[in-house]
């Protein structure tokens, strides 16, 4: 939506989408139906993307339904235990999370990616000994590469957790402890921060 | 159960032993006692039909009432019983229990009862009291409010006098009006905040002999952030820390002096470096060009102020080619490439420096060039620096301001490359530069072009845009509502910084992580080549050693330059004689 009045449905982000929008930097126009050109395509990456012969553009709203899905994919957390897996495999919300403490919540491991975990796996045997299979089923932010590219403050004198994302600026996460509010909300430009090593 | 029975039956006989038709009944009694807790169940209850009077394995009822009284009593007493794990005991917890359930009244409170008597009995949890009593622990919350409290307190005493004398011109700035209009455009921080701002500037104002002030904006940190104020002094108010700097330098002369004298004093000195440092181009004094105001800033509001030091051109022009994320501490130091000269808060400085430069604005004609006379006789064209305000400020309607950036100026003077203002000409030939040229004179730099940049007061849409962005974007705040719009502008190219105008109101801010747009990756400086150990020339620069022909053809030619020169003098001709021989 433009003005928060008109609503429009996105279509859904494919693989295909995300791939073509990597390539594509700079600002957004804000016209969802503004094409885009690219301008340092090699010839080959040309030839394998379009081998129907078509133009090579891409519209804004595609751009902007696979920029959400990066976003969502590679930043989007949820506090430890507000989601269980149950024996079936299926994840579900967990009705009796009653928000971290303040300690557990100060520390990044308490908090987890909410998509398909990638790094689970590589654990040490050790390690996932330790971890509980019902709650703990999804890569945490600890071993985030690069490491501290996450900010993590306390406002409000302690009573709100706020996690903001320094790999795409202007994701914000927020919790309050002993609570069960949280969430995590997107505003900035929709471009990702690849010059984060530097900054750090 | 069966332990109650037996008391039961003590109880019993001690006071009226009886037959045992009742010691029967008896048994029973602590039985029914614990079914009468229940209440007599209806047909359609579970429990319908298990207990019934007649028939329980202990039968018959307890006609006398003063029995049945014990019966109570010894019911009771069961009840009250303390069990030996835990020290609680069921009447106590029961009557807990439906007092919780009375007073919470929760739906369906049968089938959650299990979960209530845990409730009850978790709350009822309590920690041995040790004979080491834990200190009263202070929750991080409690501290941060103590912080906060101090900012809520009146000034006592001196403070109220002064302040009413004072009310017609305060400094302190309407951060609530400011937050408003920001808020019409979606920008801000939450009304706590900037009401503790607020009180945190009028502290600031008290304790400092400040002019003018105004909230700058937050920049938001790794650990913690900073809140920035903008603040200019009254003239004359300002020399603490010119003193210090000075008394650092003389140190450092007298430093450098003794090692000269050890150098001295070596028989074979290393060959001196020829490497010129490129000259110190002198920071701009305080009031004027990029330290035209002094900024403080805080962690948060309650905590102290502290100022910032005055920028100086190379760490403007350092800060230019980095990009480092604030830690919120300003004494970390900056690791970076080409190293910062200086920790975080002259890195802060900069950065501040730049985005006050670049994006400052106001509408046009709010603010008018004073009229002075002799402006551009030494500054080279450069020279407005100074300007105040119009009294004949007509402001433009929200839409205006909207359609065209003409409509607004910047009022922040740019910063050139150099990393100043005003131009400053590193050759000129003062007394000190006089003493290093008489040394060396081997390569004289070349001349540095004047830099200029654009003039104070120049109209935004002049302002170059990023590859097809334009500089700024400009909206409304509402379109609904066109008489009370606001007009906001946004930076593209310093995203974070905002700027709003509302009839003769208008302010910027920013809000952001303190660092320039720019669509490309940023990359590093790459190092500078490696400089040359020492300059190569003739005497150290190896050449084949001349074979015996080239030595024979070299005295031969020789010879016949002596022979064309003995009209000259003959002890020269011996004496080049010799010294050649050496060298050969």
């Amino acid at each position: 939506s433009l003005n928060c009045v008109e609503w429009s449905l996105l279509p859904p982000a494919t693989d295909e989408m995300v791939a073509q929008a990597e390539q594509l930097k700079g600002r957004f126009q804000g016209d969802p139906s503004f094409e885009y050109t690219y301008t340092e395509i090699n010839a080959e990456d040309a030839e394998r993307l379009f081998e129907d012969g078509k133009k090579p553009m891409i519209k804004e709203e595609s751009r902007l339904v696979a920029t959400i899905e990066q976003i969502d994919r590679a930043v989007g957390i949820i506090p430890r235990g507000a989601f269980v897996k149950t024996p079936l495999g299926s994840v579900r919300e967990n009705r009796h999370f009653e928000g971290l403490s303040l300690t557990e919540a100060k520390k990044l491991s308490s908090y987890f990616h909410f998509t398909k975990p990638v790094n689970l796996k590589k654990k040490t045997l050790l390690e996932k000994a330790d971890l509980d299979p019902s709650t703990d089923f999804l890569d945490s932010l600890e071993h985030d590469i690069p490491q501290g590219s996450w900010a993590v403050q306390l406002e409000k004198g302690g009573t709100v957790v706020v996690l903001r994302s320094l790999l795409w600026l202007g994701l914000t996460f927020y919790h309050v402890p002993m609570t069960k509010q949280y969430g995590y909300i997107y505003f900035g430009t929709g471009e990702k921060n690849l010059d984060l090593p530097f900054m750090l | 159960m069966y332990q109650s029975y037996a008391l039961g039956i003590d109880l019993y006989q001690t006071q009226e032993p009886k037959s045992a038709y009742q010691t029967d009944a008896v048994g029973q009694d602590p039985y029914q006692a614990y079914g009468r807790g229940h209440g007599p169940y209806q047909p359609h209850e579970p429990g319908y039909g298990l207990y019934q009077p007649g028939y329980s394995p202990y039968d018959d009822q307890i006609p006398d009432p003063k029995s049945r009284m014990l019966a109570i009593q010894n019911a009771k007493a069961y009840l009250l019983k303390s069990s030996t794990t835990s020290g609680l005991n069921l009447y106590d917890h029961l009557a807990n229990m439906l007092t919780k359930i009375l007073d919470e009244q929760p739906a369906n409170a049968v089938d959650i009862i299990e979960n209530i008597s845990k409730d009850v009995k978790w709350a009822r949890f309590q920690k041995k009291m040790d004979t080491l009593r834990d200190e009263h622990e202070m929750l991080p919350t409690f501290e941060a409010a103590e912080k906060c409290k101090a900012l809520f307190l009146k000034a006592n005493g001196e403070g109220d006098e002064e302040l009413e004398e004072e009310i017609g011109e305060t400094p302190l700035p309407n951060v609530m009006e400011t937050a408003f209009y920001f808020e019409q455009a979606g920008i801000g921080l939450s009304k706590d905040e900037s009401y503790h701002i607020f009180l945190a500037l009028k502290k600031l104002i008290s304790v400092q002999p400040i002019q003018t002030c105004r909230f700058w904006g937050k920049i938001l940190g790794l650990e913690m952030n900073y809140i920035i104020a903008e603040v200019q002094y009254h003239e004359g108010e300002e020399e603490e820390e010119t003193e210090e700097e000075e008394v650092i330098e003389e140190e450092g002369k007298g430093m450098g002096e003794e090692d000269e004298d050890e150098k001295k004093e070596k028989e074979d000195e290393p060959p001196k470096s020829t490497y010129k440092p490129p000259p110190v181009i002198p920071r701009e004094e305080n009031g004027t060009g990029a330290n035209k105001y002094a900024y403080f800033v805080c962690n948060e509001p309650g905590k102290p102020w502290v100022k910032l030091p005055p920028v100086t051109p190379a760490q403007i022009v350092c800060a230019r080619k980095i990009k480092k994320f604030f830690t919120g501490r300003l004494d970390a130091p900056v690791v970076s490439f080409p190293p910062f000269p200086g920790n975080e808060a002259n890195y802060l400085r900069a950065q501040i420096a730049r985005i006050s430069a670049g994006t400052q604005i106001s509408p046009i004609g709010f603010y008018q060039f004073a009229e002075e006379e002799g402006d551009e006789e030494e500054e080279g064209g450069a020279g407005r620096d100074t300007y105040e305000e119009n009294p004949d400020f007509q402001p433009l309607p929200a839409a205006e301001m909207v359609d065209s950036l003409s409509a607004w100026v910047h009022h922040g003077q740019s910063i050139l490359k150099q990393g100043r203002c005003v131009w400053f000409n590193p050759f000129q030939k003062s007394e000190e530069e006089e003493e290093d040229e008489e040394e060396e004179k081997a390569e004289e730099p070349d001349e540095v072009q004047q830099e200029t940049g654009p003039p104070l007061l120049t109209p935004l849409s002049e302002d170059e845009g990023i590859q097809n962005i334009p500089a700024w974007t400009a909206q409304c705040s509402t379109n609904l509502i066109p008489q009370y719009a606001v007009a906001i502008l946004q930076s593209n190219r310093w995203p974070g910084a905002y700027a709003f105008a509302s009839g003769k109101k208008f302010d910027n801010i920013y809000l952001g992580w303190g660092h320039k747009y720019s669509p490309e990756n940023h990359g590093p400086a790459l190092p500078p080549p490696v400089q040359a150990e020492y300059p190569s020339g003739p005497e150290i620069t190896e050449a084949r050693d001349p074979t015996l022909e080239e030595e024979l053809a070299f005295k031969a030619a020789r010879e016949e330059a002596l022979a064309a020169a003995e009209e000259g003098e003959d002890e020269e001709d011996v004496a080049e004689d010799d010294e050649e021989e050496d060298d050969d």
